[in-house]
């Protein structure tokens, strides 16, 4: 079983949580860029085998949005901790 | 079946990834358009990857039109296969149902009969007595959470033994000069000027102008080197066997709803997949709420089968895009070629794409059957939605 520590809650049945996707920072200013950058954020993503931040809503639990810092190859989670930023940082 | 060979300075092609879909392609370079001074290139043995690790399903009832031909042609390949190689793939024709537990299901059904049909392809909705009639075992009644209403029947529906088909290839390749070089991982792509120059492995570097991305899992790994991005995320997908049992089931049925599908393979194994796991991950680590999962939906189907132990688990790496249908063809680095983003549907498609990227590669021109699929759709909003069909519900 994997454990997620819920910035509220602490470790956690990753059962209890929905993924939501790598963090992919929102383009600061959506009505400057162009299609191409617009559709890069859309559909494009790192998809990286290794280390990378990641989001988590707490769904059967405190209901908390949060990021997390994991290793996909080995799905060890390294921290996980509340945004800078609503959209991520 | 295929040989060993030194690395050669140079190839026409280099393919990266030893599975169904590279192999075949290695083999219709040859076999289609006699280029033979092929390189298949593959970190580990062939077919370790998600040729080894499906559940060897074979149909073309999907939803989409381009979906629906495009599937249909490989059902074609794979069903002239034995003959074509003098070699046993064990193909079977089973007749597949996707069975319906909600009025939506039933209507998603009737339009993907009707999609079908209007292709050429056999598949037709019916009712539970029908059902009960071509799978006995199956628990048609109302006591379930979810009763079954209907089914999709899909006669041509198929499977096939899956190592087979990789030797298979793999042979009828290597006869025809193609040089298969297993755990050969690939390091680096160079470029120059736009264009692919070469390919850096840990036994060394090889002189090419064409490469072939036909990796499952390692696609966004091996597209960063030439900086070609893509939308995909991989999600690990498990599956597992039954101890074998006496043959009971010669049907192939689906559930959407419960996330499960099984045959019953020609060792009397139930074959049982069931929809990605429910985080993006390489890891290749089965888990217990899978087991717990699939074996719950199997009994709701086939409450018979309450004593039947579970055989062995394993995982898979499924790379999904946003509209659940593959990438093929061009990108903007010129002789970098893709055939990826297989998703959960990359085993059945082995060896239509295999044909259609080696004519590409041989001629430049995209083929039709394989021109939706093209990495440009996304920022041409002209995406290939084929959700609805996925034999799972994503």
């Amino acid at each position: 079983m994997l454990l997620l520590p819920c910035p509220n809650c602490g470790p956690r049945n990753v059962a209890e949580f929905r993924y939501g996707g790598e963090m992919h920072p929102r383009p600061p200013a959506p009505e400057a860029v162009d299609d191409e950058a617009w559709t890069d954020f859309i559909y494009m993503r790192a998809n990286k085998a290794g280390r990378h931040r990641e989001w988590w809503y707490h769904h059967r639990g405190c209901g908390l949005w949060f990021l997390a810092e994991r290793d996909t190859t080995t799905n060890t989670i390294l921290r996980t901790y509340l945004p800078a930023q609503p959209h991520g940082s | 079946m295929w040989r060993h060979h030194d690395l050669a300075p140079s190839y026409d092609v280099v393919i990266i990834g030893g599975g169904v879909h590279g192999l075949a392609c290695a083999y219709y370079l040859a076999q289609d358009h006699g280029i033979t001074n092929v390189a298949v290139l593959d970190k580990s043995y062939i077919g370790a990857g998600g040729s080894g690790r499906n559940t060897t399903i074979l149909r073309s009832n999907y939803l989409t039109p381009e979906g629906v031909v495009f599937y249909d042609e490989s059902l074609k390949l794979y069903s002239q296969m034995a003959e074509e190689f003098d070699f046993n793939v064990l193909f079977s024709r089973r007749g597949h149902l996707t069975l319906a537990h909600t009025d939506g299901a039933v209507r998603t059904m009737r339009r993907r009969a009707e999609v079908n049909r209007l292709q050429g392809v056999e598949s037709w909705l019916i009712g539970p007595n029908e059902i009960k009639r071509l799978c006995p075992a199956l628990d048609v009644s109302e006591h379930p959470r979810y009763p079954i209403l209907a089914a999709l029947y899909h006669p041509p529906g198929s499977i096939i033994r899956h190592d087979a088909v990789v030797w298979g290839y793999a042979a009828q390749a290597d006869r025809r000069g193609v040089h298969i070089h297993q755990h050969t991982t690939v390091t680096g792509i160079r470029t120059a000027n736009g264009r692919v120059t070469g390919v850096e492995t840990t036994r060394g570097f090889i002189k090419t102008g064409a490469v072939l991305n036909a990796t499952a899992g390692w696609a966004t790994t091996i597209a960063d080197m030439v900086g070609v991005r893509l939308p995909i995320v991989t999600y690990p997908l498990q599956a597992c066997v039954s101890e074998p049992l006496k043959p009971f089931l010669d049907v192939i049925v689906v559930s959407g709803s419960l996330h499960v599908y099984v045959s019953q393979s020609d060792r009397g194994e139930l074959v049982m997949g069931a929809a990605v796991d429910p985080f993006a991950s390489y890891s290749l680590r089965g888990s217990l709420a899978f087991a717990e999962g699939i074996a719950g939906h199997m009994l709701e189907l086939f409450p018979a089968l309450r004593h039947v132990r579970m055989l062995r688990q394993w995982a898979g790496l499924c790379d999904m895009t946003p509209d659940y249908s593959p990438i093929m063809g061009l990108t903007p680095v010129e002789g970098f070629f893709l055939d990826v983003g297989w998703g959960t549907y990359g085993f059945k498609a082995g060896p239509i794409s295999g044909r259609c990227l080696a004519e590409l590669i041989a001629t430049g021109h995209t083929p039709p059957l394989i021109f939706p699929f093209r990495l440009a759709r996304f920022y041409e909003r002209d995406l290939v939605g084929e959700k609805g069909a996925a034999s799972v519900g994503h």
